[in-house]
């Protein structure tokens, strides 16, 4: 009796509630809907507002600094952490901390520059094939599964070889290897999503391909594509660090994570500190865009979500 | 000149198992404010012909191998791509099945309308979303004003089909072709999705063609009907003549195994067998194997012809069943002769 009594006078508060008419009358996407279950995931919420401070700390940081990256002072070189200079400077007397904010700005310019040629490569590349399939996709698909085959280091030696070394060409060279894992994702997508009737709904309604292409089936496939691109931004940075490690990337007197680190570990055992810092933002960073995808990967398919 | 004017349209899927002819020697006219119905059992092409008249089969594998499809005179089958592109949805529009998925999920509803709108008509964003609520104020969305920002998950399917219909109307086209629009809509929601297609029609003069498995659609809303079985036509003429009189064993079984509402403690009559494996060539008449009059000679010449037998009704059969006698009393016959060898 009570329980019913209960049922009916909570029924009657929700139907007096007063409707939010505003939010009704706005609709809500389903990109709302990805965006509060991703609030309510505190690790990738956390990784989010991380992520931001270590771009405004790069970005913003060195507009406040009393230093300059590039210049030297021989006489204060390699000196530890200290109240003048928070990170130390390096063995040419350049100001740590600038350093690595600069590095982190061509670090995170090669990650986001790189994963956005990805993408649009990518998307478009991947979508067409899977929206036209039949015989223009197989040649389309062999095509990435050959480029997919191609030795990276060896494939940008190459490119460096051929014509000299700048941060353009990394962006070349990167943008070139990762657009192929986006293309296959989005075929898939396109593929699963083109048998559906709003597809056949849309070329009822006399529009062309192309239309359909880029107002319908790309914004569809967006969700796992905003995921892979939040975890190719890390990939990009490792690639680019790597190939700074090896000499290959970005060029000194600029610098980037990867160089940073190269000069860091040269020095490891006497001056700790070079390697400690710029490995601690990269990771940092690494750490927090991997699980900013994860949550958004949970978020945007609530469906795959383990739990 | 009629509206529409189908001759001799043959659609067939060129498959790897083989080809199946999936709709042949479809023929069919439709005036201006006429509506068509097209009856059949799944698999028997209906849906086939409609997609066929926007050239909406998939190809490959579909192939449309032979035919015309005179719209106003002009034959669709021979204009290009991008023509065609301006006569679909402006001319000529499509309602489909399923309600839940004919809708992009991602967009606002405001959206998909003014975008049908913009795509043929030259009209600025804010003349089209006026035009985008009053199409879905005349489908009955209450409130359409504010409803018209929301996405399609926030909509019934009920609603959804009736956002897809205004969707289809907003050009005010001359011919809607309606692929069963009230399939997937309980039997209320159905009513109201005819009459608003009806309404429309009394109203504008649309042409209709509507595909649907429900003869008691058809009977309430067609002015013609054709009977398609195994990929051809096997009967048409005015609903009159082939609902009170229908000549074909096909029909005559469909409206057999109606169930019906008084009849009580009595198995419901089906259609003993399967239709046939369009793969192959159907011989003779096509529903020969599960006719019920009993079999006089064996099918294996070419189809019959659809032949006229009075004021436009036709029907494409063997011509060895009895068309007076009724079914009731060859099925009797069949179990009696079981049961005496």
């Amino acid at each position: 009796m009570s329980r019913t009594a209960d049922i009916v006078s909570a029924t009657e508060e929700r139907l007096s509630a007063p409707l939010a008419v505003e939010e009704f009358e706005k609709g809500s996407s389903l990109w709302d809907d990805a965006w509060h279950r991703l609030k309510r995931n505190r690790l990738a919420m956390i990784s989010l507002f991380l992520f931001i401070a270590i771009v405004l700390f790069c970005v913003v940081g060195p507009l406040l600094s009393p230093y300059d990256g590039e210049q030297q002072d021989l006489l204060k070189g390699a000196q530890g952490p200290s109240g003048e200079h928070w990170f130390g400077t390096d063995t040419l007397g350049r100001d740590l901390m600038v350093r690595t904010m600069e590095g982190g700005r061509i670090s995170l310019l090669v990650g986001m520059v790189a994963t956005f040629v990805a993408l649009m490569i990518g998307v478009v590349y991947g979508a067409t094939a899977g929206y036209l399939g039949g015989k223009v996709d197989a040649v389309m698909m062999r095509i990435v599964d050959t480029l997919y085959a191609l030795p990276f280091t060896i494939f940008v030696i190459l490119l460096m070889v051929a014509f000299g070394r700048s941060l353009w060409l990394i962006f070349v060279a990167i943008g070139a290897v990762e657009w192929l894992s986006m293309a296959r994702i989005v075929r898939a997508g396109v593929i699963g999503l083109k048998k559906q009737e709003f597809v056949e709904a849309a070329v009822s309604l006399g529009y062309s391909h192309t239309r359909i292409i880029l107002r319908h089936l790309i914004p569809n496939v967006l969700g796992p594509v905003i995921v892979i691109a939040t975890l190719t931004v890390p990939a990009v940075m490792l690639l680019e660090a790597f190939l700074s490690f090896l000499g290959l990337g970005v060029q000194p007197p600029n610098a980037s994570w990867g160089v940073l680190i190269n000069e860091g570990q040269q020095n490891m055992e006497i001056f700790p500190w070079l390697l400690m810092f710029p490995a601690f933002f990269f990771a940092l960073t690494l750490f927090s865009l991997n699980f900013l995808g994860d949550g958004l990967r949970d978020a945007l398919d609530p469906k795959s979500a383990k739990d | 000149m009629p509206l529409l004017d189908v001759r001799n349209l043959s659609t067939s899927f060129h498959l790897r198992s083989g080809i199946v002819r999936a709709a042949q020697n479809i023929s069919l006219t439709l005036e201006k404010g006429e509506t068509l119905g097209i009856v059949g059992e799944s698999g028997s092409g209906k849906s086939v012909t409609c997609y066929s008249i926007l050239q909406l089969i998939p190809q490959p594998p579909g192939r449309i191998e032979s035919g015309e499809v005179l719209f106003e005179g002009r034959d669709l089958l021979k204009l290009s791509e991008s023509e065609m592109r301006s006569i679909r949805g402006k001319r000529i529009s499509m309602i489909f099945q399923d309600p839940m998925t004919s809708l992009n999920p991602y967009l606002r509803i405001s959206t998909q309308l003014i975008e049908a709108i913009r795509v043929h008509d030259n009209m600025d964003e804010d003349a089209a979303l006026k035009k985008a609520i009053t199409a879905l104020e005349e489908v009955g969305i209450p409130d359409a004003a504010s409803r018209v920002r929301s996405y399609p998950h926030e909509f019934s399917g009920g609603m959804r089909q009736r956002v897809m219909i205004a969707m289809a109307l907003v050009n005010d086209p001359d011919l809607l072709i309606a692929d069963e629009p009230t399939t997937a809509l309980d039997v209320t929601v159905q009513a109201q999705v005819l009459d608003i297609i009806k309404e429309r029609q009394r109203r504008l003069g649309t042409a209709v063609i509507l595909v649907t498995h429900d003869l008691g659609v058809v009977a309430g809303t067609c002015d013609k009907v054709q009977v398609m079985y195994a990929g051809q036509v096997v009967e048409s003429g005015t609903t009159d003549q082939v609902f009170y009189n229908p000549q074909h064993a096909y029909t005559r079984s469909l409206q057999k195994a109606i169930p019906s509402l008084q009849a009580k403690n009595e198995a419901l009559y089906t259609i003993a067998g399967t239709p046939p494996d369009l793969s192959k060539p159907v011989l003779g008449c096509a529903f020969y194997p599960r006719c019920p009059f009993p079999k006089v000679k064996d099918q294996d010449g070419p189809a019959p012809e659809l032949t006229e037998l009075s004021g436009g009704h036709c029907v494409r059969d063997c011509g060895y069943c009895d068309r007076t006698k009724p079914i009731e009393t060859v099925l009797a016959q069949d179990v009696v002769a079981e049961e005496t060898p």
